[in-house]
């Protein structure tokens, strides 16, 4: 018992300098989202986790070449593409996980031998982009209108070398961590539905920092709920 | 451990399901498990109500009620996988609950059976029109479906032309097909639109606000200039007047009509109307 407050005061402790100061409740930095901002695609959102951006635009349920067309539920495909360079290997492998995560989320079989592409460009990135990317593809998803059994969002924790926890790290705690965990998380029961991680770390301290992920992401579907109200009031 | 646990169940409280009675008119997300009103009762303090079995099938007090878009059935709870305001309709003639369904604002159109819906000629092969209506396929519409039209006296349709016309197949499963006659077989409005006007996109549910029953923009846009419109249930809108600058107006109008409150609308129609 002891060892558990330990470590939640220090979930609520200030990390480093250079890091902008946070909530004494919640740990995550300030949100900001915003919908159908772009004319061309079927949905579009953009997502703030305090200087991290990424905008996100969702095209269907569209035509689908027949190489790719699945008989009875949508082909997912998602484009991630960075702020500078070209799309490479790490690029491939956040689609996949993007990718994963949404089809498990996703009514597909309502749009059989039909696509739904999700792009995501980086705009800026200052730490827990993959967690930022999840989150902006979730509100791009509802502004389309694609059919969903629950909303999804991201959360990343890093572990300090002295086992603190950090909430929705910056790049310099991210670089500066032993261990950088991302899980993302549905709104019905908080189920796990993607993890990706890096680094070193325990058992004990993988589940810690599932269930500090799990509390923080009340936030951020409230933050969902409060945003969605606002675009609805308005017509 | 005990922290967690308490957090969690916290969390888990606020996704308990709801009556659908008290959600009605709010805004709901995918994700939501919505209660059917005879069974909320059933449901009450503990949840541990005893009910005795029932082997009279006619005793069983079940209302019908009819799941509209953006719902699904789970269970026998409903399940929201739009997010929109929770609309209901009670129903006409006395039977069943009615009908649930989410308002929600889209762009991309599904093809739904009874729709009607303007859509372009994209191609011609053999006996059938390819036409492009917005939705994940072409939909296909026979030569024969014309009022009038025969093998011998085949109407007059390019690649190019619009149709209005309502889909008589339109599932997941299959490739739409649509039809410029009615079940008696007269056009009722439908076939191919005319030459000049424009074609123009707007979102679904501006079309439904438009198409609404006692709807004051057409009114009002009636009253401005003589025109013809047509709407599409794909959100698409023609419209034609007598000049081109009025039909731009127009189009402008009903694209802007969206974001307008009815204020700023009645002060640019009598602004318009005066010049």
């Amino acid at each position: 018992m002891e060892e558990e407050m330990h470590t939640d005061a220090k979930i609520r402790a200030e990390s480093g300098t250079g890091s902008s100061p946070r909530g004494s409740g919640c740990s995550l930095r300030h949100f900001a989202c915003e919908q159908n901002l772009l004319s061309r695609p079927d949905g579009s959102a953009s997502f703030l986790q305090g200087d991290t951006s990424v905008l996100a635009g969702v095209y269907g349920p569209a035509e689908v070449k027949v190489s790719k067309e699945i008989f009875n539920k949508a082909t997912l495909e998602v484009i991630l593409r960075p702020k500078i360079g070209l799309p490479g290997v790490a690029e491939k492998s956040r689609e996949r996980l993007i990718r994963n995560t949404c089809e498990a989320v996703v009514l597909g079989t309502l749009h059989p031998r039909t696509s739904i592409t999700v792009v995501l460009q980086v705009v800026s990135d200052a730490g827990s982009l993959l967690a930022c990317c999840l989150n902006a593809a979730c509100m791009a998803l509802v502004d389309a209108g694609v059919p969903m059994r629950a909303l999804f969002c991201g959360i990343t924790c890093a572990l300090d070398s002295d086992g603190t926890l950090v909430l929705d790290p910056t790049s310099k705690q991210e670089k500066e961590a032993r261990a950088v965990l991302t899980f993302a998380l549905d709104s019905v029961e908080r189920k796990l539905l993607m993890s990706s991680t890096k680094g070193l770390y325990s058992d004990t301290e993988l589940q810690q920092c599932l269930a500090a992920a799990q509390a923080a992401s009340q936030h951020v579907f409230r933050f969902y709920r409060e945003s969605l109200q606002r675009r609805y009031s308005k017509s | 451990m005990a922290e967690a646990a308490s957090v969690a169940a916290e969390s888990l409280a606020g996704s308990r399901a709801r009556a659908a009675r008290t959600v009605l008119g709010q805004v709901v997300l995918p994700g939501e498990e919505l209660l059917l009103p005879e069974q909320e009762d059933a449901e009450g303090p503990g949840g541990a109500v005893e009910r005795p079995l029932s082997l009279n099938a006619g005793a069983c007090s079940r209302v019908r009620v009819v799941c509209g878009p953006g719902l699904r059935r789970c269970g026998d709870r409903l399940l929201v996988t739009k997010c929109g305001r929770l609309r209901h309709k009670e129903p006409g003639s006395g039977s069943g609950g009615g009908v649930y369904w989410v308002d929600s604002q889209q762009k991309r159109y599904v093809p739904v059976k009874g729709d009607h819906v303007i859509g372009i000629v994209t191609a011609k092969s053999g006996d059938i029109f390819k036409v492009d209506v917005g939705g994940s396929e072409p939909a296909s519409l026979s030569y024969l479906s014309f009022e009038g039209a025969t093998k011998r006296n085949r109407p007059n349709v390019q690649v190019g032309d619009l149709i209005y016309g309502q889909f008589v197949v339109a599932n997941k499963d299959m490739e739409p097909e649509m039809v410029c006659i009615d079940s008696c077989g007269r056009a009722n409005g439908m076939g191919v639109i005319g030459q000049d006007g424009l074609l123009f996109k707007v979102t679904l549910g501006l079309i439904r606000k438009l198409l609404a029953p006692d709807c004051e923009i057409i009114q009002e846009v009636g009253k401005l200039y003589p025109l013809e419109i047509v709407f599409g249930m794909n959100g698409r809108i023609w419209v034609k007047a007598k000049t081109i600058q009025q039909t731009l107006i127009l189009a402008n109008i009903l694209e802007a009509c969206e974001h307008m409150t009815s204020d700023q609308r009645k002060q640019i129609f009598s602004r318009l109307a005066e010049s």
